[in-house]
C-alpha cells in the first residue's frame, strides 16, 4: 500500500441552499484498499459520493489526487483523473447485448463502421480477467440476473482503467449467491490495485470485503475504523450516534493513529 | 459458443494483467452447467432454433407464415393473385407506404410515435408539384426541396419533442392537422396539379429495368456481396478468437437467398423486368439497416429506446439523436409522398390522407418492430407493407368494398400486436425480455 492516498478529502463542505449536507469531511482513499463508506438514510453518502465524481462541486476544503490539489467540477473531471462511479440504478440498455453495453458510448469504430469483432475480443478478455460468469457476451442484459447485470455494470466501469472507482450501492437489490458475486469482483478490483470507495447499508457485505469503514452522521465524519479490529456493534452505534460522545471520539482518534 | 477460444486468447493479453490467473482459469471452466451454450455447426443451428421457438423468439416466422397463408387464400379466390403481373404490381404499389414505415421503425425504436408522416408526405408531393408544375423549377431540383422540406419539418417535430420537452405523439398529432392545411394551402383552390408521367417523379412507379440481365444481376450481386461479406467477417472473428459463424451456416443461409433473389428475379423477368421502385426500395432498407446495426449512431438510437438515462449516462447526446430521429422520420415521409404522387401521377387534395398513416405504423408493427422501443429492423418495414398491400389487392382482385378492406386491415394489424404482446410475455418467462 502506497503512502500517498490516492484520493484524500481534506475539510469538504458542501451546502444546499439551507441544508448543511458536508461539514469539514476527511477521507483517503490509498490504491488496492476498499472503502466502505457508511452512514444512516440523509447522512451525506450519496452526496460525498457525488462531490467526488465531479456532480456537486465542493464548497469549502481540497481534494486531493495523488498528492496534488485538484478541482473536480463537472463528471468529466472526475472521468478524466481515473475515476469511475458505478451508481446503484444500473446504467445499462436492457435491449442491447452486454458488448454493446460495455462499450456504450465509447465504441471502438474501424473506418467509421462498428468494429464489433474487436469490441468482443476485448470484452471477453475483460469480463475473464475479472472472473465474470455470464452465458453469453452476444445476449441482451435483459437475460440477465441482477447480479449479472451488477457485475456488467462494474466491468463497464473498469473499461477506462480508473484508479478508484466507486460503487454504490452494489448489493442492495441481490439474492445471496448474486451479493457473494460481487464482493468477489469488489475483492479483485482491489488485487489489481484499484482504489475502491464502497457504499453500503449491509454490514456483513462491509465486514466481508472492506478494509476500512469512514462514517458519515449528519454530514460529518463520525470516525474512520479499521475492519478487522472493530466489531459490528461499534460500527453500528457509530452510524446511530449512539455512542456519540467524548469517549468515543476519543477512541476513534486513537484508532487513527495507530494506522 | 467456444470457450477454448478465449483461454487461449489470456495469454496474449496486453493491457489487463491476470494478477489472478487461477481465479481467471476457474471462471473459463467453471460454467454454470444450466447455462445453454450453443454448438458449432448445423446441430447447434437446429436446437438453437428449437429453443428459440419454445421461448417464443419468433423473429419474422409469424409475417413470414401469414404472407404465405394470404397468398394461399387469395391464390384459390383467384388464380390472377400470385401471377407475375399482380406480384409486380404489388412490389411497386407498397413502396411509397413502405419508405414512410422505414421513417417510422427509426421513431418507434425510440419507443416514441409519429403521427405526422402522412401529412408530410402530403405536403412533400404538393411542394414538388407546385414547384415543378406551376413555378417551373427543375423538377430534380424539385424533388430535393420536397425532401429537404420534409426533413426540416421532422426536425421541428423533434425540436419540440426533444429540446422543449412537449409528448411526441401530441407534437406530431398537432403536426398532422398544420401540414395537411399547409399542403391545402398550397395546392390552392384548383386541388388537383397532375405530374408529368415521363418525369423524374413520373418514372419512379413507371420505370422498369426491361433487360432480363438487369434482375438477374442484381441477384447475383446481392447473392455475392452477402457471401463474401458473411465470409469475411467470420474470418476476422475466428482470427480474433471470438465465436463466428461456421462455413455450413453461411452457405446455408446465402442458399436460401439466393432461391428468392432469383425465384423474385424470374417472377419480374416475365412481366416488364425488374421495377425501379423496388430497386430503390432495397436500397433504402440496405442503407438504413447498415447504419442502424454498424454505426455508432444507430448503437445510439437503440441504446436510447432501452434507457434514456442510462445514454445520457454513457455521453450520448440525448436531444441531438432525438431531432435527427424525427428530422429521418420526416424525409422518409417525403420520399414516401414523391412515391404516392407518382403512383396517381398527381398532388392532389386526399394525399397523405386516409388510412395511410395506419398503413405506415401497422406495416411497421406487423413486420416486427416494437412498440415499446429499442426492438426492431428497418427490413420489417417490407415484409411488414408485403402483407398490407397483398391483403389490399387481393380483395381488390376480388371486387371486395373498401370498408371491408378497412375492417381486415384492422384485424391483421390487431392479430399482430397480440403475437406481438403474448410471444413478449413466453420471453418474459423465459427470461429473454
Amino acid at each position: 500500500m502506497s503512502a500517498t492516498p490516492v484520493l484524500a478529502l481534506r475539510g469538504v463542505s458542501k451546502r444546499f441552499g439551507a441544508v448543511q449536507a458536508l461539514t469539514d469531511v476527511e477521507l483517503e482513499v490509498h490504491a488496492g484498499e476498499v472503502v466502505a463508506l457508511v452512514g444512516d438514510n440523509g447522512a451525506g453518502k450519496s452526496t460525498l459520493v457525488k462531490t467526488i465524481a465531479g456532480v456537486h462541486p465542493i464548497d469549502d476544503g481540497a481534494i486531493e489526487w495523488e498528492g496534488r490539489p485538484v478541482s473536480i467540477n463537472k463528471p468529466h473531471d472526475a472521468q478524466n483523473l481515473g475515476i469511475a462511479t458505478v451508481y446503484q440504478d444500473l446504467a445499462l440498455c436492457d435491449n442491447i447485448d452486454v458488448v454493446g453495453n460495455l462499450f456504450l458510448g465509447r465504441e471502438i469504430k474501424r473506418r467509421g463502421v462498428l468494429n464489433e469483432v474487436e469490441m468482443e475480443r476485448r470484452a471477453r478478455e475483460l469480463l475473464t480477467t475479472l472472473s465474470i460468469r455470464i452465458p453469453s457476451v452476444r445476449i441482451p442484459i435483459a437475460s440477465l440476473s441482477g447480479g449479472q447485470r451488477q457485475t456488467v455494470a462494474i466491468a463497464r466501469s473498469m473499461l477506462g482503467e480508473p484508479k478508484l472507482v466507486i460503487l454504490d450501492e452494489p448489493t442492495a437489490a441481490l439474492g445471496v449467491e448474486q451479493t457473494a458475486q460481487v464482493l468477489d469482483l469488489v475483492e479483485r478490483l482491489r488485487e489489481r490495485g484499484h482504489a475502491v470507495i464502497l457504499i453500503s447499508h449491509n454490514m456483513a457485505d462491509v465486514k466481508a470485503v472492506a478494509d476500512k469503514v469512514a462514517v458519515l452522521r449528519l454530514g460529518r465524519n463520525n470516525g474512520v475504523f479499521e475492519v478487522k479490529s472493530t466489531s459490528q456493534e461499534e460500527i453500528i452505534s457509530a452510524i446511530t450516534g449512539a455512542t456519540d460522545n467524548a469517549v468515543t471520539r476519543r477512541a476513534a482518534r486513537n484508532g487513527e493513529a495507530q494506522k | 459458443m467456444s470457450i477454448d477460444k478465449t483461454s487461449a486468447n489470456l495469454g496474449t493479453t496486453t493491457d489487463h494483467v491476470v494478477e489472478n490467473p487461477e481465479a481467471a482459469a476457474d471462471a473459463v471452466t467453471a460454467v454454470d452447467p444450466r447455462l445453454l451454450v450453443r454448438e458449432q455447426g448445423l446441430k447447434g443451428y437446429v436446437t438453437e432454433f428449437k429453443r428459440k421457438m419454445r421461448a417464443g423468439d419468433l423473429g419474422s416466422i409469424p409475417v413470414v407464415i401469414g404472407l404465405i397463408i394470404i397468398g394461399a387464400i387469395f391464390q384459390s379466390l383467384n388464380s390472377n393473385f400470385l401471377s407475375a403481373e399482380n406480384i409486380s404490381n404489388i412490389s411497386v404499389a407498397m413502396v411509397a407506404t413502405g419508405m414512410m414505415s422505414v421513417g417510422i421503425i427509426f421513431v418507434l425504436l425510440l419507443g416514441e410515435i409519429d403521427l405526422s408522416v402522412g401529412s408530410v408526405s402530403g405536403v412533400s408531393g404538393a411542394l414538388m408539384a407546385v414547384l415543378s408544375v406551376t413555378h417551373g423549377v427543375n423538377e430534380w431540383l424539385a424533388v430535393l426541396a420536397a425532401i429537404a422540406g420534409g426533413a426540416l419539418i421532422g426536425a421541428i417535430h423533434g425540436f419540440f419533442f426533444a429540446r422543449v420537452g412537449a409528448p411526441a405523439f401530441a407534437v406530431t398529432l398537432s403536426g398532422l392537422l398544420f401540414w395537411l392545411g399547409f399542403m391545402l394551402q398550397i395546392l390552392g383552390d384548383n386541388g388537383t396539379i397532375n405530374i408529368d408521367s415521363e418525369g423524374v417523379v413520373g418514372q419512379l412507379t413507371t420505370y422498369y429495368f426491361s433487360d432480363i440481365a438487369a434482375a438477374y444481376g442484381l441477384a447475383t450481386l446481392a447473392v455475392v456481396v452477402f457471401f463474401v461479406t458473411s465470409f469475411l467477417d467470420s474470418r476476422r472473428r475466428e482470427a480474433a478468437g471470438v465465436p463466428s459463424r461456421p462455413l455450413s451456416e453461411i452457405v446455408l443461409r446465402t442458399a436460401v437467398l439466393a432461391v428468392v433473389g432469383f425465384a423474385a428475379a424470374a417472377m419480374f423477368n416475365q412481366y416488364k423486368g425488374l421495377p425501379l421502385a423496388l430497386v430503390l426500395f432495397i436500397t433504402v432498407l440496405v442503407v438504413t439497416d447498415f447504419v442502424l446495426r454498424r454505426t455508432a449512431y444507430g448503437r445510439k438510437v437503440f441504446a436510447l429506446g432501452g434507457s434514456v438515462e442510462a445514454s445520457r449516462r454513457a455521453g450520448i447526446n440525448v436531444t441531438a439523436v432525438r431531432i435527427s430521429v424525427f428530422a429521418i422520420a420526416g424525409t422518409f415521409a417525403a420520399i414516401g409522398g414523391l412515391f404516392w404522387a407518382s403512383k396517381i401521377a398527381a398532388a392532389n387534395q386526399s394525399a397523405g390522407a386516409g388510412d395511410l398513416l395506419m398503413n405506415v405504423i401497422a406495416a411497421a408493427v406487423i413486420g416486427g418492430t416494437s412498440l415499446f422501443g429499442g426492438r426492431g429492423r428497418t427490413w420489417n418495414a417490407l415484409l411488414g407493407v408485403m402483407v398490407i398491400t397483398s391483403i389490399q389487392y387481393g380483395l381488390a382482385l376480388e371486387g371486395i368494398a373498401t370498408p371491408i378492406q378497412y375492417m381486415i386491415t384492422g384485424g391483421v394489424l390487431l392479430a399482430t400486436v397480440v403475437i406481438d404482446s403474448v410471444t413478449r410475455r413466453t420471453q418474459k418467462t423465459a427470461g429473454r425480455a
